[in-house]
């Protein structure tokens, strides 16, 4: 697929080995034109996994940038390689026994105290979250905000490998959405009484009809059902 | 070629001609066409409806079944491992059941398997890539319940069974509608954050074929939200995974019962034999097969393996001539082509219009009557754009949405495709995006019961592996909620099953069989399967290639 591009061929260097690739292909796609089979490092190939954490930086630039392999393009003179794992500890948690307080999170991640607000993560992020902001958060113990704050989180762990005070904030996020998802947002009302009508038994006769119904029925009801606008 | 905001000048023209229509298309709409009208538009341009796309299966027990060629390929190819290269004496994990893949099926399964009894050390996960790196981690739109007050279980069964052309087998549709008010209820208990309003009604969106707004998502990464929670209980509970090792091979023990997999360091080149009194296959689907050349939004690893390894050990198959094109795949910039656009864009009013912008297709067909009518578009009346690379497209007209819905619609709702366009210097909210269908889901598979049982005892299935749910057409939003029903079943199930099983001597003999049959068969290829990972290596270099280290 990526043979049929005829454009302009750039250099980029993986691992500091010289490679001539066509120009307009994302550093992934670059990477296997130049020979390379991923076993780690590639997973969805669209931005949804964190599979592809990459580390780059451009020659002649002190910067030293980070991004998705499979979403960004490569250019001409990028020193790169992917960062497809990194160590980190999550913690373990029974969701049940937590009621939803403000000291939950610091309690099981007593490092995000140690945040000196370098800005870094957020820095770092690829889906351009303000991750410090979410760390912050949860800190204070504001649930709801590092819960939307990390929403977007792919935990390609690019954060957590450049944090100085060694905060894992992806499994931060994590834990964060799970509180709010289970105790802060409110049940859904509908819900419930659709699982206690199912389990009363309320559709069984309605359903035995139509997984019986002969074909040109079926076809009918079909036709006929009411379309919500 | 000058760029203007992401467009050539070229596409621009074309652009303008989409807005100037806009204003009038906003309280437009265009007649869904009959039963008729689709069954015609599909045959004469759904690719799936080809004749000479397909052949009949050469060897085992659904043989004479129409395939896609490149399916067919895998089937009639030489087992990857050959059975006297593995010690079947020694075994490196015993276990109750194995999970093959650590997708949503997989995670599901385990779960529930682990409320059913299943203690964690006497089940393993093993899977390919990363826990959770799946096609179950890309959903956007969202997934299917029956929960308002206004629809129902029933409803849903007919929009399902309707949508897949009343060739879904019935008991699986049945339990396919009837779980899915309990799956999200569940979801909600584990914490997944779904889009409600301030007292916790579900907000809800129409799809593709459906008759009631019953789409529940989680903005949009609502796959990747409820994998990520699934995963995060697994990890909580401490079910054990193995990353990185693909099961290429299932065993039997000497009663003809399934007994376990041969895995695949894919990093040591090493190879595990693990014993297990049940197995659950959870592989995913098989757009990384690339079927009829389609671009596709599949994950790296949907390469069909789980069909291959089931069909070596006699499962049926059932549904698998028919391939799902999601109409809206993206069709530029390049290096975004065939990534998915979700459904979900439609569903809040963009309309597919053409190089003229004119609105040509009421927006949300089936899929398949969908995507026929984009392929119409551009190669029937060559109403469509062409791309700097030459692919065709057709517009959709993304902000219309916040014309429709307000401001900031678009930027809140569709916060992961306006990311995806905006990498390549596309503003969505301004501009339309360029579409064509791409491949997108594997609707047959390995046939099942009820119960997830597949017709081999010991062996069960969930997710987009198996088949018999869609018949021949899945609506959006009900695979997420099969691999959940079908997973969760597959847990449960095996974790009964188990009980009663004293497994008997391991055996590849089945393989070796397999490889009579191809030879009886006159099959003759150099082919070997399962894939396990396509290959996107450059030409110049693959013809240079040595395999020496
Ligand atoms: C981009 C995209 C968007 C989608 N949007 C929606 C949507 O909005 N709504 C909806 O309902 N559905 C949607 N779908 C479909 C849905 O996501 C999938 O059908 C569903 O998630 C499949 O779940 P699964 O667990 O069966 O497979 P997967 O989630 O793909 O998991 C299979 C796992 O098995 C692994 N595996 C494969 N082979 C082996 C092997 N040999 N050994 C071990 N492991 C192996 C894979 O790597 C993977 O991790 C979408 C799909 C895609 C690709
Ligand atoms: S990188 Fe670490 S220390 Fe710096 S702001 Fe982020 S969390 Fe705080
Ligand atoms: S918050 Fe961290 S782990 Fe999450 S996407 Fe951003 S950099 Fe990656
Ligand atoms: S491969 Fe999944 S985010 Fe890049």
């Amino acid at each position: 697929m990526t043979d049929t591009i005829k454009t302009r061929m750039i250099k980029v260097y993986i691992m500091g080995k010289e490679y001539d690739v066509p120009e307009g292909l994302t550093i992934m796609k670059a990477m296997e034109y130049a020979g390379y089979r991923f076993i780690r490092g590639a997973g969805c190939r669209a931005g949804f996994c964190g599979a592809c954490g990459t580390i780059f930086r451009k020659k002649d630039e002190y910067k030293f940038k980070t991004a998705l392999a499979c979403q960004t393009p490569a250019e001409d003179g990028m020193y790169l390689t992917e960062l497809p794992f990194v160590p980190a500890n999550k913690a373990e948690y029974e969701l049940e026994e937590l009621a939803s307080g403000p000291n939950i999170i610091v309690s099981l991640y007593p490092e995000i105290a140690r945040c000196v607000s370098c800005n870094t993560c957020t820095k770092a992020c690829p889906q351009d979250l303000q991750v410090m902001d979410y760390i912050q958060a949860s800190l204070r113990g504001d649930i709801e905000q590092a819960a939307e704050l990390s929403f977007d989180c792919l935990q390609c762990g690019l954060c957590a490998a450049r944090c100085p005070a060694d905060i894992v904030h992806y499994h931060v996020g994590q834990l964060a959405r799970r509180l709010y998802g289970k105790f802060i947002l409110p049940k859904s009302l509908h819900l419930k009484e659709r699982n206690d009508e199912i389990e009363a038994g309320v559709f069984d006769q309605e359903m035995e009809n139509l997984t019986t119904m002969d074909l040109d029925q079926l076809k009918k009801s079909y036709i006929e059902r009411d379309i919500e606008k | 070629m000058e760029i203007i905001r992401g467009y050539p000048d070229y596409m621009r023209e074309s652009i303008e001609k989409v807005e100037k229509t806009r204003p009038q298309r906003l309280k437009a709409t265009f007649k869904a066409m009959t039963l008729e009208e689709r069954e015609q538009i599909l045959n004469e341009y759904h690719p799936d409806y080809k004749p000479e796309a397909k052949r009949d299966l050469k060897i085992g027990p659904s043989k004479g079944q129409r395939l896609p060629h490149e399916v067919a390929d895998l089937l009639e190819a030489h087992p990857l491992i050959d059975p006297d290269d593995v010690d079947l004496s020694k075994v490196d994990h015993d276990c109750d059941i194995l999970i093959i893949g650590g997708g949503g099926a997989g995670t599901v399964a385990a779960l529930w398997a682990h409320y059913a009894g299943i203690p964690v050390d006497r089940m393993l996960i093993t899977t390919k890539l990363r826990h959770g790196d799946s096609n179950s981690m890309m959903a956007q739109g969202g997934i299917q319940a029956a929960d308002r007050p206004e629809d129902s279980p029933p409803r849903h069964y007919l929009d399902a069974i309707g949508g897949g052309h009343f060739t879904n087998k019935p008991e699986l549709v049945r339990a396919l509608t009837m779980d899915a008010p309990r799956i999200i209820k569940w979801h909600e208990e584990l914490g997944v954050m779904y889009d409600k309003d301030d007292k916790g009604v579900m907000m809800e969106l129409s799809g593709g074929g459906t008759s009631r707004k019953r789409m529940h998502s989680a903005r949009d990464y609502t796959g990747m939200e409820i994998m990520r929670t699934v995963r995060d209980e697994a990890r909580n509970i401490g079910v054990p995974v193995l990353e990185f090792s693909p099961a290429v091979e299932l065993l039997k023990d000497d009663q003809g019962r399934i007994a376990g997999a041969v895995l695949f360091n894919m990093e040591t080149d090493q190879y595990y034999v693990v014993r297990a009194k049940a197995v659950i296959l959870a592989t995913g689907g098989f757009g990384r097969l690339h079927i009829q050349g389609f671009a596709t939004t599949n994950h790296y690893g949907a390469t069909a393996d789980g069909l291959v390894m089931a069909y070596h050990v006699g499962a049926n198959l059932i549904d698998l001539d028919s391939v799902q094109y999601h109409p809206t795949g993206a069709a530029y910039p390049e290096q975004i082509v065939g990534l998915l656009v979700t459904e979900k864009v439609r569903g809040l009013g963009a309309q597919p219009v053409n190089k003229d912008g004119e609105l040509f297709v009421y927006p949300l067909e089936p899929r398949d009557v969908e995507s026929a009518n984009f392929i119409r578009e551009c190669y029937g009346r060559d109403n469509g754009l062409t791309t700097p690379t030459g692919m065709k497209g057709v517009w959709l007209d993304s902000p219309m949405i916040d014309d429709l819905k307000g401001e900031g619609t678009i930027r809140k709702n569709l916060a992961a495709m306006v990311r995806m366009f905006e990498r390549f210097g596309i503003d969505m909210t301004q501009d339309p995006i360029l579409v064509f269908p791409t491949l997108h889901y594997q609707n047959g598979g390995v046939e099942i019961t009820d119960k997830a049982e597949t017709s081999v005892p010991g062996l069960f299935a969930g997710g987009e592996v198996e088949g018999g749910v869609h018949g021949k057409n899945r609506l959006m939003g009900n695979s997420l909620l099969d691999y959940n029903v079908f997973g969760r079943r597959a847990g449960i199930n095996a974790a009964e099953y188990v009980k009663k099983v004293a497994l008997g001597k391991l055996s590849l003999d089945h393989v070796r069989k397999y490889e009579e049959a191809l030879q009886n068969a006159g099959v003759e290829t150099d082919r070997r399967a399962p894939m396990l990972l396509p290959d996107y290596r450059g030409s110049h270099v693959l013809s240079r290639a040595l395999d020496i280290l």
